[in-house]
């Protein structure tokens, strides 16, 4: 069922009907919020004596796409009376048998389809509110029209769009969207300076996680420099900042043997914890300060004012059925914005589906360094081990086996307090291979015999994905668009030789912060953020360690060798800057070069299943929503996917989201479990023709970690 | 007509929970923790009520450590009009939040009480129905569908039991719980978060209202239920029968053991199993 917006249109308009034509033929897709297979069908019903409008709509609508608007002529029922009522009667639900082309109507009313109505020039107010499947927007101008919207089914539309009128609106000095270090940082340090100023400005925070943390996945040895800026008494306010590190290992692995090298990672000073519950942390101490954080509640949606300057964010609507209809309990979605001249800053983690909309719409990867931005995916479980085998502040990274030696990827062990222990598994998302499968590549890395014995005896308390952004210095897009700024691993400032990003999230957040209140106190351009990155030790950092990860193009031993080369003797001295390869989409190789990889089963006690770990995430979404899992083109899985590429995305994907699965006429389809979503993005990033857009699912749902 | 609705924080029903090493409870910290699902249902119901004009305040009551008041103001979100915490950190039992329950309704003089039907980190059922008791008032539990009437002081409650629906009339004031399939709860939107913030929370204590939290009962070991075992396939009737005597301890007596030998026709120690088993 193709969705339709179906605008009738009433006679007497002239030259402001073919203008308003003119404007829905060429709306852009963003403002029916990331519906980007809306089909647009505009009917223009006329009354009887209307042929000279007719004929000149006839005449324009040649140059508009052709088959778009249709044209009818009105039941002659309708004519007695020029009033909108009469007509609104006629129109909102006609006679089946009256209207020359009913068909369309049907399917209306049975598919709870809403229709747009928009009625110019009419004098009566509020037609009824009489409705049966339609409904009416609170939305009336003195001439009496209003509108129904068209409702989208496959993929779904969450929003009523267009209709920024029928919700509420809050106004903020800054909204920040994302509650992780790059955003809790940037709202702490805006309180403090306002503190220091004796200013006021309102911060507001939204998170899509039920509560602050619950999205938050990451190794971690944090390198506390950041913090130290931002908050120096970490450690008498109790920050869950406990384990230093005590002992650095790095090993290449082989199929059964484990080769000690020189640890490259200077880990004295940092520490092992849990990033989720860090961030819980911040949390408190951003709510203390007295910045407003609301967790559940997912921005799903940018606000543009007619200068195509950001103004705000808005929230999903909440309560929208599978078939997009309005449950019990609907609640539309709030506008976040400010006044004149306010900031939003977007903090959403790397691919961040409002970042990359931002970033696309302001071209802002071509202003940064130039270089497109590539990404791995990183799985993590974590344990909890016999007290004989757990030494705390323990680190252990690990390259080589499982993974070939053209897929970039290794391993991570940390040990944490309480007998826990973070063991994960990274694979940088450029491989060739189709077949690979991440998930089963950890599950295999930790059969390993130098793996193994440690994990003996453990239970997993967690599991979660998320995918991890690489570029560094050559992908780092210019972060300042009209009315705010990106931050964090939106924009993407992790060190990837160190494997460490939170620390420049969060200085990147402050840097924003300072940034922002300059230009809300002083009125300075919000620009001189960029000038500020630039002269901070993040970029300092970015610029030495950009050559490290480009060297592994080449293969794991040529990197290895310039990683040793820039490590030990260059520290990024080399004159020039390596390119990264392809994007890691178009560098999947067709199945045809590649044979399917045949993994061991699980065990239950050291593997697991799929669905048995996705138990573990705590992830959730309510099954009666529209799926967040878009599909650009929906018959692209069939016809390119499977057959070309043997359907990679039911590989990659940690949460067995897709499924190629035969449907009842023997016909292959691609199924969305969409309720499994863990958040990671990697199916937006590794989707060879880049058709699925991962978009943000109801407020509250997705994983819900807490020690991860 | 006043409302007063019982609401427990308790750990979210998403979260897998895990026993705690020393086998002493379930592990909390850490954890995700919500209002319980059926407390969401009843404060629904109770709001509905009042915007239909039939009741004039809904108040929302929790008794649990400090962090209740994240849940309680939850329900101020969701639009209940006040809120009372009665501040305990310890372990809660059933009869004696009952007493509390009584002691804070004889202070508020509710026309209603309303209740989730159990929480679902205890699974107890008790406190509404000892609530009743303490109070003397009519109970209607499991409630699917409210019906009030004002004039007559009566509410008709239709009750989910094991044989079907029953339908009760209830003289005023009543204790109601709460069942699955009586509304959906709304979503507390963003600008009633934030009015919430501005709602008084009443904070009490257990000493306040003269109710001393004890339990008769001592909770010894708390372990997870045994794995489930994997099937087995048999390759004999008599393998079977074996099995079920032995292992299984199934059945009555065995009358005449000995025509259950090797060697027997299927056929008819088929039919002696039958018989035995329908014995």
């Amino acid at each position: 069922m193709i969705p339709k917006r179906e605008k009738q249109v009433q006679e007497d308009c002239g030259d402001l009907l073919i203008e308003v034509l003119k404007n829905l033929v060429f709306f852009k897709v963003e403002d029916c919020g990331d519906l980007h297979m809306v089909q647009l069908e505009i009917v223009v019903i006329f009354k009887r004596d209307c042929g000279n409008l007719k004929g000149g709509i006839v005449e324009e609508c040649g140059a508009l796409q052709g088959d778009v608007v249709r044209l009818i002529s009105s039941s002659s029922k309708s004519k007695s009376s020029k009033s909108l009522i009469t007509c609104s009667t006629a129109f909102h639900f006609p006679p089946l048998n009256q209207l020359p082309d009913s068909t369309s109507y049907t399917q209306l009313r049975k598919n709870n389809l809403y229709s747009s109505w928009h009625s110019v020039n009419s004098t009566n107010t509020a037609p009824s509110s009489h409705n049966r499947n339609g409904f009416f927007s609170q939305n009336f101008n003195q001439k009496g029209s209003g509108f129904w919207i068209g409702q989208g089914l496959i993929g779904g539309v969450r929003n009523f769009s267009g209709e920024s009128v029928s919700r509420e609106s809050l106004n903020y000095d800054v909204v920040i969207v994302g509650a992780g270090p790059a955003g809790l940082s940037a709202a702490i340090k805006l309180k403090q300076l306002c503190k220091v100023n004796d200013v006021d400005l309102s911060v507001c925070v939204v998170e899509k996680g039920a509560e602050v943390g619950a999205h938050i996945i990451s190794g971690n040895v944090f390198e506390p420099r950041a913090l130290d800026e931002l908050l120096p008494n970490w450690k008498q306010e109790e920050a869950p900042i406990h384990v230093p590190v005590s002992s650095d290992k790095f090993w290449l692995l082989s199929k059964t043997r484990a080769f000690p090298f020189p640890s490259p990672f200077n880990n004295r000073e940092n520490y092992v914890i849990s990033l989720s519950q860090l961030v819980r942390w911040l949390g408190m101490k951003a709510e203390e300060l007295g910045v407003e954080i609301y967790p559940g509640f997912a921005a799903s949606e940018i606000l543009y004012d007619t200068t195509d300057k950001v103004i705000g964010i808005a929230t999903n609507d909440m309560g929208v059925a599978k078939d997009g209809s309005k449950k019990d309990n609907f609640q539309p979605g709030v506008e976040l914005k400010g006044k004149f001249g306010r900031v939003t800053l977007f903090a959403e983690g790397c691919r961040g589906s409002l970042s990359e909309k931002v970033i696309r719409k302001y071209n802002l990867r071509d202003k940064g360094q130039g270089q497109h931005q590539t990404y791995a995916l990183g799985i993590k479980e974590v344990w909890e081990i016999t007290a004989d085998k757990h030494h705390a502040g323990s680190v252990l990274h690990t390259i080589g086996w499982p993974l070939d030696p053209n897929t970039y990827g290794g391993s991570f062990l940390y040990h944490m307090k309480d007998r826990q222990v973070a063991i994960g598994f990274v694979v940088a998302l450029n491989y060739h291979n189709p077949f690979l499968n991440p998930y089963e590549e950890f599950q295999k890395f930790k059969h390993h015999p130098a793996i193994k014995p440690m994990l003996e005896g453990g239970t997993v308390l967690e599991y979660g994905a998320r995918t991890l952004n690489e570029g560094g210095y050559q992908s780092i897009p210019y972060p300042v668009f009209p009315g705010g700024a990106i931050i964090g691993c939106s924009a993407g400032f992790l060190n990837v030789p160190k494997i460490k990003g939170s620390h420049t999230a969060m200085k990147s957040g402050m840097l924003a912060a300072e940034s922002v209140f300059r230009t809300l106190h002083e009125g300075s351009p919000l620009e001189a953020f960029w000038d500020s990155l630039r002269n901070s030790w993040i970029w300092k950092e970015l610029y030495t360690a950009r050559n490290y990860r480009p060297a592994f193009e080449y293969g794991l031993f040529p990197g290895l060798a310039l990683s040793a080369l820039e490590h030990y003797i260059m520290k990024g001295r080399f004159p020039w800057t390596l390119k990264h390869g392809k994007p890691d989409h178009e560098a999947t190789d067709e199945a045809q070069l590649w044979r399917p990889i045949d993994y061991p089963k699980p065990d239950g006690v050291i593997s697991f299943d799929v669905p048995t770990s996705l138990y573990r995430s705590n992830t959730n979404h309510d099954h009666d929503q529209p799926a967040h899992l878009c599909l650009t083109d929906p018959k692209i899985p069939e016809l390119v996917n499977l057959p070309v590429y043997a359907g990679p995305e039911s590989r990659y994907c940690p949460a067995r989201v897709y499924e190629h699965v035969v449907d009842e006429t023997g016909h292959p389809k691609l199924q969305i479990n969409a309720q499994n979503c863990l958040h990671c993005k990697a199916c937006d990033i590794k989707d060879p023709k880049q058709n699925i857009k991962w978009t943000v699912p109801e407020g509250g749902g997705g994983p819900g970690y807490t020690v991860m | 007509m006043k409302i007063m609705v019982a609401i427990k924080r308790v750990i979210d029903y998403a979260v897998k929970i895990r026993v705690k090493p020393d086998k002493s409870g379930v592990e909390t910290s850490n954890v995700k923790m919500s209002m319980n699902p059926f407390d969401e249902i009843a404060l629904e119901e109770a709001l509905r009520i009042k915007e239909s004009g039939r009741a004039s305040e809904v108040v929302a009551v929790s008794v649990g450590p400090s962090q209740c008041v994240d849940t309680l103001r939850t329900g101020l979100a969701m639009g209940a009009d006040r809120a009372i915490h009665v501040e305990f950190p310890g372990t809660l039992y059933p009869l004696s939040i009952a007493k509390i329950f009584k002691a804070l309704v004889d202070a508020e003089k509710p026309g209603l009480l309303l209740l989730g039907k159990q929480a679902i980190d205890d699974d107890c059922n008790q406190t509404g129905q000892m609530v009743a008791g303490l109070l003397k008032w009519p109970q209607g539990t499991f409630a699917s569908k409210v019906v009030l009437d004002e004039e007559n002081k009566v509410v008709t409650v239709d009750r989910e039991v094991d044989g079907g629906l029953e339908t009760l009339c209830l003289d005023l004031p009543a204790v109601i719980t709460t069942d699955l399939r009586l509304n959906q709860p709304r979503y507390a939107t963003l600008p009633n978060i934030m009015k919430a913030k501005s709602k008084v929370i009443k904070k009490l204590t257990p000493q306040d209202l003269k109710v001393e939290i004890k339990s008769d009962l001592e909770v010894i070991q708390v372990t997870e239920p045994p794995k489930r075992k994997a099937g087995v396939i048999l390759s004999s009737v008599d393998e079977l029968i074996d099995r079920l005597k032995n292992e299984a301890r199934v059945g009555p007596q065995w009358k005449r053991p000995h025509i259950i030998e090797r060697g027997a026709r299927r056929g008819y120690v088929r039919s002696n199993i039958i018989q035995t088993i329908e014995r």
